[in-house]
């Protein structure tokens, strides 16, 4: 995996910009109705350069999933921004929408849903192809051989159907056709957690020579730390709809400065049953985000919870080489494990 | 394995040699596996070819009347005059007899059915000119093989004719609420919103009043003197208009759920035209769901015709309908004595449970969680 070259002055492939994504809901108790709204996504900021893979974690239901859908503008966002290559996705309407969606792309989790079960194989991985216009229908066969090729089929396979493959294929499939278009960047939402042990490395690896050969970026939604630990150039710890901390991987994974994040990495089982870890688990749930805890949204589950986290937002602060964490002791508490 | 990729050992499938299955031939595998789907498909092939030939098979002219009435079914024999064995049937003249009202057969009358013979002329699916029909006896024998009504008419030629009415009814009736409902349910379903409660409430108004009723209300408003072929069509289009309501609901619901897979998703993300993701993604996904849900209700349209006629507002006399045969059948001397007269019940009968037997299986042959 290449080095992140986040140098200063360089522009960003993809910079997400205070991106909200509310859902209202109606409830009805007696004759009372009462509107509120689920904040999914309340404010993120991404940034993602050129051929850097970037981890978007959290517990389910913390929102990331909304967030990379939002983002492709399959969920219509709220509000904030979504600059890709400089221009404003949301700003485009229609067709020029439709062009844009050739540079960024999804492969999702369920490999068994994401495929047309209707759809030869081939159909399915040409179909951007054709629908951008890049081939022509007599060059299907040809360029699905090809697609299947790179990511490791038999192009003998491009006259089957979904069904007769198993989930690792179907995912290879999922990828073939979201660099189809040679998009700049894939957004990989979770796309390994419905797969065999045995058949998620295979996954990866694909994934990340994929990378080296096209030059791609990715943002790699997962709930799995280990696996962003080891694909990912950049961490973004996502909890209920904003993130939290964010940086290179080795100094989250390291010295990690929200209380959260500690969290989440102690809850990682240790390969050695040797050790024993000490371990501090998270108490409660985690609140609806219907109901989002005044100033810091962590503070009635944090240990270090003070009066300042009851009526102070804290803001992502940036500690060393763009490390930065939302915590109002993100600098003090640094050392302090 | 030959073509391996140097940088990933893909998990290829062993068999390679094994010849790929569309997903209509994987349904079709499935769809054999079920006895009764198959029962059902196989009776209901031979019913509506029956209906096609129903000129050809049938002996007399469905509106020929005779002195023969409430006829029992004519006795069918297999030896001739001397008592020898004979694989050609014969069947024997039946005559009323009113001093103990019932037929009895009259001795010496012993005659050959002969198949394949010249009888009245009729045209075959409205085209071809032919006189040839399956079976026949000589002239002066009346050979009745579900016997007469109270007219005389033979029974087994009304039915034959009455199922070209009772089982095209349905799929006419089908084809007409399928397509208004794929229309209007998925315009429901993919436009959602304001659209969708407009035209989900006009539905449910519809719904509302009760079907039976409303059927005939509406077929009480035809003039009772029109043309014959006019009836039947005004009664497709009243079937039509109650029955759309329903099944745009229930398309309405599928294309909401196909429009979220993740496939359509997908495709969406992908930049494949609206247009084409409704052609290629959600409407053949809605369709094998809404077939299933069409096959299903095309039993309720052969009852529902049934029904009209039965109550004298639909098929009228002389053209037969399972329906109108069976208003003859209303009273207890009838049903206790002319048991023959039920025909068109058993007909009705086994019709409407082969299409729920083929719409079953027809459901979980289509059902693609069913194949993983």
């Amino acid at each position: 995996m290449s080095i992140p070259t986040a140098a200063a002055g360089a522009t960003p492939l993809l910079q997400v910009r205070g991106l909200k994504k509310q859902f209202k809901v109606t409830r009805r108790s007696g004759m009372k109705v009462r509107h509120e709204l689920v904040k999914a996504v309340d404010g993120v900021d991404l940034t993602i350069y050129s051929g850097e893979t970037v981890g978007l974690v959290g517990e389910s239901g913390c929102g990331k999933s909304t967030a990379g859908r939002a983002i492709l503008r399959l969920i219509e966002p709220t509000s904030g921004e979504i600059l890709l290559n400089g221009v404003d996705l949301r700003s485009l309407r229609g067709e020029a929408l439709r062009q844009a969606r050739k540079d960024i792309n999804i492969v999702f989790q369920d490999p068994f849903a994401a495929l047309d079960p209707r759809m030869m194989i081939r159909d399915i991985v040409t179909e951007p192809l054709l629908a951008h216009g890049m081939i022509s229908r007599n060059d299907v066969p040809e360029r699905a051989k090809k697609l299947l090729e790179t990511v490791g089929l038999r192009p003998e396979f491009a006259a089957r159907y979904p069904h007769e493959f198993s989930g690792g294929q179907r995912q290879r499939i999922g990828i073939a056709r979201a660099i189809a278009t040679n998009p700049r960047l894939i957004i990989l939402d979770e796309p390994i957690s419905a797969l065999d042990i045995s058949i998620r490395a295979q996954i990866l690896n694909l994934l990340e020579d994929l990378q080296e050969t096209n030059g791609l970026s990715y943002l790699f939604i997962a709930h799995d730390l280990s696996v962003v630990r080891h694909i990912c150039d950049r961490v973004a710890v996502m909890y209920l709809g904003a993130i939290v901390e964010e940086g290179p991987s080795d100094l989250v994974f390291t010295s990690p400065r929200h209380p959260y994040t500690r969290a989440l990495l102690e809850a990682i089982p240790a390969a050695d049953p040797d050790i024993r870890k000490e371990r501090k688990l998270l108490e409660g749930d985690v609140p609806s985000p219907l109901d989002i805890p005044s100033g810091c949204r962590f503070r009635k589950r944090c240990p270090l919870a003070a009066a300042i986290c009851e009526s102070e937002s804290p803001a992502l602060l940036a500690a060393v080489d763009g490390h930065r964490a939302a915590c109002h002791f993100a600098l003090d508490s640094a050392n302090s494990r | 394995m030959t073509t391996t990729s140097a940088t990933t050992p893909p998990d290829y499938i062993e068999d390679d040699q094994a010849p790929s299955e569309t997903p209509w031939q994987l349904a079709w595998r499935q769809l054999r596996k079920n006895k009764a789907a198959i029962a059902g498909l196989i009776t209901l092939i031979c019913l509506y070819g029956c209906a096609i030939l129903a000129n050809f098979l049938s002996p007399y002219r469905m509106e020929l009347r005779s002195d023969q009435v409430f006829q029992p079914p004519s006795p069918i024999r297999f030896h001739n005059a001397d008592g020898g064995f004979s694989l050609r049937p014969y069947t024997t003249q039946l005559k009323f007899n009113p001093s103990d009202n019932a037929f009895h057969e009259v001795a010496g009358t012993l005659e050959p059915v002969h198949f394949l013979v010249t009888g009245e002329p009729y045209r075959l699916l409205g085209i071809l000119p032919l006189r040839i029909h399956l079976f026949g006896a000589p002239d002066h024998i009346p050979f009745h093989l579900l016997g007469t009504d109270s007219d005389g008419r033979d029974v087994f030629s009304r039915l034959l004719i009455g199922s070209q009415i009772s089982l095209s009814i349905g799929i006419i009736a089908i084809c007409i609420t399928f397509s208004i409902g794929l229309t209007v349910g998925g315009i429901a379903g993919y436009w959602g919103g304001r659209v969708d409660s407009v035209i989900m409430r006009i539905c449910e108004v519809i719904m509302s009043v009760p079907q039976f009723y409303l059927l005939i209300a509406l077929a009480g408003l035809l003039p009772a003197k029109i043309d014959p072929r006019l009836t039947f069509l005004m009664i497709i289009i009243i079937l039509s208009f109650v029955g759309w309501a329903g099944l745009a609901r229930v398309v309405r619901g599928i294309s909401l759920s196909v429009r979220e897979l993740e496939y359509v998703q997908a495709a969406r993300a992908l930049g494949v035209p609206e247009g084409r993701i409704i052609r290629r993604h959600i409407l053949p996904g809605a369709f094998t769901y809404a077939s299933v849900a069409a096959t299903l209700s095309i039993p309720g349209y052969i009852l529902a015709e049934s029904g009209l006629s039965f109550l004298g507002l639909g098929i009228k006399i002389p053209f037969p309908s399972w329906g109108n045969m069976l208003s003859a059948a209303q009273d207890l001397d009838v049903i206790q004595t002319k048991v023959w007269m039920l025909c068109p019940a058993a007909m009705i009968f086994i019709t409407v449970l082969a299409f729920n037997f083929l719409g079953d299986g027809l459901r979980d042959a289509l059902d693609p969680k069913l194949r993983r």
